[in-house]
């Protein structure tokens, strides 16, 4: 299987030989934060445009269709027009915080974007404890949208923020918990190393029904996280308006739209790392032909064909489950999941043992 | 006990959320709905009493069926309809007789109940499907129905099922589309 370290290592060794180490250092620093900049924008713009027609297609209808062949250019249209949107100063507004927590909600995004192994040999950061590091850096949106309800002076985007604080705290903890399962299964917290130990079977298989548990309540939890699905307490356009972002217009607000488009692409990223393999095929041991002929489709068709999956279970969902009310979210969380959680991370330890 | 049926409550409400997956499913892969308009002109069909835009027939020698009596203009509840109508000698009989000049309809102004024509007791107008209406000025709206030179269609052989009894005008076109009133039933 082609190794994206080829293309990398390539670059590398070229501006080595052009320029000093420290500024090949320098300008590889740029091309990554461009890199993966371009391609955070890119993977929005797609699920925008995704998220539009499926939603389309679970309420029998077509979806947006003008702009281009299936409206394909229907986002780019969105971006342009919310580009030259004005940005509207809220009258006794605190003016610093309002502006800077549309940077924390993407700064988050972005930073956990930036971990995910997205083929062999294409991730950008690769700590030792990297899904420490994923759990730690994704809750720093929680800050951004506290602060975004508290600054901008307004009843609706205040109780979205307290909802979104208390719902967000709360499901960190299962899904901590859950990718915990998958750690003790594997060992190890570097994503690039969880990844290289699914090679033969994936963990979902590997680690029998702890796993598989491990993996709906990392869903649920990811959906809760993401304020999307029967889980959009905090946005609630029924009764809130829309939540935290009532106030935002412009890019401010796109910035928010983005941040919870990817962080929808992120936990399906997440969940294909940890339990369905990332960018490895699909191998059966003893079949050596289909493994073979399954080796011949490239990486990242691998992960992207997995995340979409999870992408599309996640739209399903939201088409489909009642919303619950703020109690009762967080009666599932603390009296349904966590003991669950819980309950599983023990079973993994016995799996493991045996 | 209670930790079983905490237990049996669980996979209950998973099966059930599976079922409530299921059913949009099956949503999500029905043919859609969704007419795209401009791209189905002229290939949709409309269901048979769509009313959209008032009309007057007119035979293949412009011959219509108005004799100007006016019963739609009086009968409308917006005054959408206007008849002008003007006097003219009768080549057959020589005697003056009404006969139509304009039929003026302002369709800014109707509100297509169709009362018009369930009045008229020549079958004179009729509602089309035609529905493409937007024009740039409300001047355009008021349509002239009947066409130049176009004249009253000369009697049948025949003379029209019209019978006057009371005062009421009887005409088959004035219980088209009534409901038959029921027989009296008896009631214990």
């Amino acid at each position: 299987m082609w190794s994206f370290s080829e293309l990398t290592e390539w670059i590398d060794a070229t501006l080595r030989s052009l320029m000093g180490d420290g500024w090949a250092l320098f300008v590889e620093f740029v091309l990554i934060g461009v890199a993966v900049l371009v391609a955070y924008a890119v993977l929005a713009l797609i699920l925008i445009w995704v998220e539009r027609k499926v939603c389309g297609f679970f309420q029998c209808r077509l979806g947006p269709n003008r702009v281009g062949k299936w409206g394909i250019f229907q986002s780019v249209a969105d971006m342009i027009k919310i580009l030259l949107k004005e940005l509207i100063r809220i009258n006794r507004s605190d003016k610093v915080l309002f502006r800077m927590a549309s940077f924390f909600v993407i700064i988050g995004s972005i930073c956990t974007f930036a971990a995910i192994p997205f083929a062999k040999g294409l991730q950008a950061i690769d700590f030792n404890v990297g899904v420490f590091y994923v759990l730690a850096v994704s809750s720093l949106g929680v800050v951004g949208i506290l602060l975004a309800g508290w600054s901008s002076n307004s009843k609706y985007s205040m109780i979205g923020a307290m909802r979104s604080g208390a719902q967000l705290i709360s499901y960190e903890i299962s899904s901590g918990l859950s990718l915990m399962a998958i750690v003790v299964l594997s060992g190890s917290m570097q994503l690039s190393e969880i990844v290289a130990q699914q090679a033969d079977t994936w963990f979902i298989f590997k680690g029998h029904i702890p796993a598989f548990i491990a993996f709906v309540i990392y869903l649920i939890a990811g959906h809760a996280e993401t304020n999307r699905g029967p889980f959009d307490m905090p946005e609630a356009e029924s009764e809130l308006t829309s939540g935290y972002h009532t106030e935002y217009s412009g890019i401010q607000f796109g910035f928010f739209y983005l941040a919870e488009y990817l962080n929808m692409f992120i936990i399906a990223a997440v969940a294909t790392t940890m339990f369905l393999g990332g960018w490895q095929p699909l191998h059966i041991a003893g079949w050596d032909g289909f493994n073979a002929v399954m080796d011949y489709i490239p990486s990242f068709v691998w992960f992207f064909g997995k995340t979409f999956f999870c992408v599309f279970l996640a739209l399903w969902v939201r088409w489909t489950f009642p919303r619950l009310r703020i109690d009762q979210l967080l009666n599932l969380e603390w009296k349904v999941l966590m003991p669950i959680c819980l309950v599983n991370l023990i079973l993994m330890a016995i799996v493991v043992i045996l | 006990m209670k930790f079983f049926r905490y237990i049996k409550n669980i996979f209950l409400g998973i099966w059930h959320l599976l079922q409530g997956m299921y059913i949009t499913m099956l949503n999500f892969v029905r043919p859609k709905l969704t007419e795209q308009y401009p791209e189905n002109r002229g290939k949709h069909v409309y269901f048979e009493r769509f009313r959209a835009l008032l009309t007057m027939p007119h035979d293949e020698n412009n011959h219509h069926k108005c004799t100007a009596c006016g019963i739609c203009m009086n009968g409308c509840p917006n005054g959408t309809i206007t008849v002008i109508s003007k006097m003219e000698n009768d080549p057959v009989t020589g005697k003056p007789k009404r006969v139509l000049d304009k039929y003026l309809y302002d369709l800014g102004g109707c509100t297509f109940c169709e009362l018009c024509v369930r009045n008229c007791p020549f079958n004179a107008i009729v509602f089309t499907n035609q529905f493409e209406h937007s024009v740039f000025t409300k001047e355009r709206l008021v349509k002239q129905l009947n066409r130049p030179g176009s004249s009253l269609a000369p009697k049948p052989v025949q003379k029209p099922e019209v019978k006057v009894s009371n005062g009421n005008v009887e005409g088959p076109a004035l219980h088209k589309g009534q409901p038959v009133p029921p027989e009296k039933t008896q009631t214990i």
